[in-house]
């Protein structure tokens, strides 16, 4: 809901996994979330990432919101793997019609 | 009974590699129609039908049987079934039988079919893909199931066959948990020809891809496990000697030549696109750890990704 003459803003939600902690190393994975309903990503819908890096979606003004963290390894756990490590979520507020 | 060819040691170390073995058109037309025919007829898209009900209605119809979990894989199916048929196919044993050793079990089977946009305009549904996942539940084995995967009629790229993602296998993640996931680079997408197989380890990432074509699409799942040993069963001519030591080893980063393509070595140690720069090393440590599991050989390594580790004082 909107007050009268505010802007109506939606989120986008951009998620890359890069190859490793830093910002500029290359895109491996990555998925798209539009909440102004415009577009539909989905799984397996584009073989090629929107950006090579996590600094590319910076410099097409995606903003950073939260970047994963570095854990130190478990003893006896330094070989397990699991999930992606290098997850770093950007969002942009897009206005829509009211 | 003509023993079956077995796999390669390269075969093995792809499927240890790459958690996939790939076989196109393999299964001869006529048993892929007598699938077919078993499998049964979907009726055409009707308004206000949800899939679900359809999709129930031809599984209850069909001729595919129903099979309790736990019984010995040459007994579920009938002789003279398309899947019986398709079961005895030498490469069929073989690929079997180097994977998962005599007598393997039955753990269960599914009919999957995607639908073609028709159908979820006219049941009310929204036709997407099915989030990336990993089967059943978080595995901590070394040992593996085997999922065969069945394509009886031809897919193209519009009717959205099985993604996977290579080389996700050896990751132990909890089902759908991974389903942010949207893309993974080197993602693979099924466009095969009628009568392909796609045996995979349990724990490859995959899913289902969204059907945008006016044809319905069917794949078929069988999954099993050893009964026994699954170890040292596959062509063992061109191996060398258990124990050994690591074996001989290659000169390491620095080279002044090409690797030497499609030995052991060199699948065990080739990246995925998706690969992070530290954990695709922690990827070959844990390769050769399954292929010292599948060859009984606790000494074998490449590159030194292990013996580095195990060496201490002299």
């Amino acid at each position: 809901m909107s007050g009268a003459g505010k802007p109506v803003l939606r989120q986008k939600v951009l998620v890359l996994y890069l190859a490793n902690s830093a910002l500029d190393a290359p895109t491996v994975a990555w998925a798209v979330y539009d909440g102004t309903g415009k577009t539909l990503h989905m799984a397996g819908d584009a073989d090629e990432p929107p950006y090579a890096t996590g600094l590319a979606a910076l410099q097409d003004g995606w903003r950073l919101f939260q970047a994963a963290q570095l854990l130190p390894h478990a003893r006896g756990e330094e070989f397990d793997l699991a999930y992606l490590k290098y997850e770093f979520f950007f969002e942009q507020l897009v206005e829509i019609a009211p | 009974m003509t023993p079956p060819p077995r796999l390669s040691s390269v075969q093995m170390a792809r499927f240890v590699a790459r958690g996939f073995l790939r076989f196109d058109g393999v299964v001869p037309d006529d048993i892929n129609r007598q699938f077919m025919a078993e499998a049964g007829e979907i009726p055409d898209a009707q308004d206000g039908v949800r899939i679900r009900t359809l999709y129930g209605a031809a599984l209850a119809a069909n001729a595919i049987p129903e099979v309790p979990a736990g019984t010995p894989l040459a007994e579920a199916y009938a002789p003279g079934s398309a899947l019986a048929r398709l079961l005895a196919l030498p490469l069929v044993r073989g690929a079997v039988e180097s994977l998962m050793g005599d007598r393997p079990v039955f753990d269960h089977h599914f009919l999957h079919v995607t639908f073609p946009p028709a159908y979820h305009a006219a049941g009310g549904g929204e036709n997407v893909s099915q989030h990336t996942h990993q089967d059943s539940t978080i595995d901590p084995r070394t040992a593996f199931d085997l999922q065969i995967m069945y394509y009886p009629h031809a897919v193209t790229r519009p009717m959205g066959g099985t993604r996977f993602i290579p080389g996700t296998h050896l990751r132990k993640v909890s089902e759908v948990a991974l389903g942010r996931y949207q893309n993974i680079r080197g993602q693979q997408h099924m466009v095969c020809e009628a009568g392909t197989l796609l045996f995979l380890h349990h724990g490859i990432w995959h899913g289902g891809g969204v059907n945008l074509s006016d044809r319905t699409r069917y794949m078929f799942k069988i999954r099993m496990h050893a009964s026994g040993p699954q170890t040292r069963r596959w062509d063992l001519s061109d191996l060398p000697p258990q124990g050994q030591g690591p074996g001989p080893q290659r000169p390491i980063f620095y080279r002044k030549s090409m690797l030497e393509a499609d030995t052991v070595a060199t699948v065990l140690t080739t990246p995925e696109p998706w690969f992070e720069q530290d954990t695709g090393r922690l990827e070959y440590v844990n390769r050769i750890r399954l292929w010292r599991y599948l060859s009984e050989d606790p000494t074998f390594d490449v590159d030194y990704w292990m013996t580095r580790l195990e060496t201490g004082p002299v």
